[in-house]
């Protein structure tokens, strides 16, 4: 691929990527630098696209789902969520109280293993090796509760169209108390080891500084946008699953630079649990799928002993169902930021045309206004994480 | 501002002419034609009362042979204001082109250049209109509803 730079003078140009540990997958940053200072930088990406918007064109709504597993591979469950929520609004299903209840706990669950993800490997990035250990300390408990209730830690495909796809069980609820009661003490863990720690704060203060107006002209969300000062969060501006019920601060930063977007997400792990809290004192009882029969698919343990099940469970996995014609546009607040998803349906079993709508793509947009002119190489590193991307959703 | 009284705003207040406009389940739809996109998208955001100033997504959907023109260009907009998201559509044919929206939205600059590398629907006054996730010699437009999914050889 030629890249539109060209040299001046003494000039150089440095090819950052795609294999490269810092771009946390296949990024390539292809930067021009005078000296140390990059004057110019150009994101490549495209190495982990998989064309999931086509592909989704061609199955039906249900094995779609496990498609949207593979966007934000760090919080799948938000992004079955967000799919789910957007099928949903199309056909005007109403999901039943207990399975919203424990769709907010997966949600948030999903929120705390991506921000925790996201703080060892950035530590990591910038030098730090001991965030590493203790984030994935905790990380394994969520993903180890994440294998409990679907079977699978990563890619779990728990939360469908019309639901969730099993009940949560004693067990699982008894390692979430335990997680939940215990976290406090171990965000202050890390926080002891990089809220006041020099070498952090000369790493990541005032560095890749995104003001508030560039953030929203930028169409940035998430951590990024709320980093810039605006208190913004799609869970209290536009509610889905019931999270206007719940109280919940939104953490915001001042200046924009990376300890600020830091600050934000370490704040969020706290009130993703103040969440969970909440949600486990509240839980009602009741089914946990809708009942609309020509599109959620019956329990499993039903398909094996009743033969109507059997047959419901048939046709829908083979594509004999219809959805209303119409569109829709439906987003939640991932871990990342929006995540949208835009559906024309033509009133088959199959989307006529699927968007998904990214915030890590639009997020890593402003990487050129936070570095270009202002920053050395090594800042790139700390700017390119602090942006917290995942390439499987960049690409889709 | 609740969804209602923002669809009877963008009615009345709208400084070009509405080609369509409707309530949708999720959100206000509004269809203006191709050579009023600009100013009714400067209206959208320098409005005082509409404040919509962060964009959400730019895409494209392909009707292929079912209609003329054929391709829609969707613009979904949000609100940070009003909390309310707005559809504006476009109707644009095979080579023909759009104007950008980077001048109102800096945001919708990477948004544009997807729209073109999928579908081929090129954006005018962009400052930066390359391919962004095929390579840059590549001839096809994928999501264009006559690409096959399995791909084509060269």
């Amino acid at each position: 691929m030629t890249v539109p730079l060209e040299k001046v003078g003494e000039e150089m140009i440095l090819n950052m990527g795609p294999q490269h540990p810092a771009t946390h997958g296949v990024l390539r940053l292809v930067l021009q630098l005078e000296g140390e200072v990059v004057k110019r930088i150009v994101p490549m990406i495209g190495y982990l696209h998989r064309g999931i918007e086509k592909l989704c064109e061609e199955r039906t709504y249900i094995q779609n789902l496990v498609l949207t597993d593979r966007l934000d591979y760090t919080a799948a469950m938000s992004n079955n969520l967000s799919y789910a929520l957007a099928v949903e609004r199309l056909c005007g299903i109403e999901v039943p109280e207990r399975a919203q209840v424990i769709r907010v706990i997966m949600a948030e669950l999903s929120r705390i293993a991506a921000h925790l993800l996201w703080i060892g490997t950035y530590a990591l990035d910038i030098g730090a090796i001991t965030p590493f250990f203790y984030c994935f300390r905790e990380r394994e408990k969520v993903l180890d509760m994440f294998e409990m209730i679907s079977g699978q830690r990563i890619t779990p495909s728990y939360i469908c169209i019309g639901g969730v796809r099993k009940d949560i069980t004693p067990e699982f609820l008894e390692a979430l108390k335990s997680f939940t009661d215990t976290f406090e003490t171990y965000i202050l863990d890390y926080e002891a080891l990089l809220t006041k720690n020099p070498i952090w704060l000369s790493r990541t203060r005032d560095v890749a500084v995104l003001s508030r107006e560039e953030a929203i002209n930028w169409g940035t969300t998430g951590p990024v946008l709320r980093a810039s000062g605006v208190q913004f969060d799609f869970r209290k501006a536009t509610p889905y699953c019931g999270y206007e019920n719940y109280e919940f601060e939104i953490p915001y930063g001042t200046n924009g630079d990376c300890y600020d977007r830091y600050r934000v997400r370490m704040e969020e792990l706290r009130q993703s649990n103040r969440i969970i809290k909440q949600a486990m004192a509240n839980l009602p009882d009741g089914p946990i799928l809708a009942d609309v029969p020509y599109v959620v698919m019956p329990d499993k343990s039903d398909v094996l002993t009743d033969i109507e099940a059997l047959i419901k469970h048939f046709k829908i996995a083979s594509g004999a169902f219809q959805i209303p014609k119409g569109e829709v546009y439906s987003s939640i607040e991932n871990p990342k930021g929006e995540l949208g998803f835009y559906i024309v349906s033509d009133g088959s079993s199959r989307p006529y045309r699927m968007r998904i709508k990214s915030s890590c793509f639009v997020n890593l947009s402003t990487l050129p206004v936070m570095v270009e002119g202002r920053h050395m190489v090594a800042d790139v590193v700390a700017a390119v994480g602090s942006i917290d991307i995942v390439l499987g959703e960049v690409d889709r | 501002m609740n969804k209602r009284e923002l669809f009877q705003y963008v009615r009345s207040a709208s400084p070009v002419t509405l080609e369509g406009a409707r309530e949708c389940p999720d959100c206000v739809e509004v269809r203006v034609d191709a050579k009023d996109l600009l100013s009714f998208m400067r209206f959208l955001k320098t409005n005082d009362v509409l404040a919509f100033d962060l964009i959400s997504d730019v895409t494209a959907v392909d009707h292929y042979t079912s209609r003329k023109p054929r391709f829609d260009v969707v613009y979904h907009i949000f609100s940070l204001k009003n909390s309310q998201r707005i559809r504006v559509k476009v109707a644009v044919d095979e080579g023909e082109s759009v104007v950008s929206v980077t001048s109102v939205w800096r945001g919708a600059e990477w948004l544009e250049r997807e729209v073109y590398d999928m579908f081929g629907i090129w954006f005018d006054d962009h400052p930066d209109m390359r391919r962004i996730l095929m390579p840059e010699d590549y001839k096809y437009f994928p999501l264009r509803k006559d690409f096959p999914l399995e791909g084509i050889e060269d």
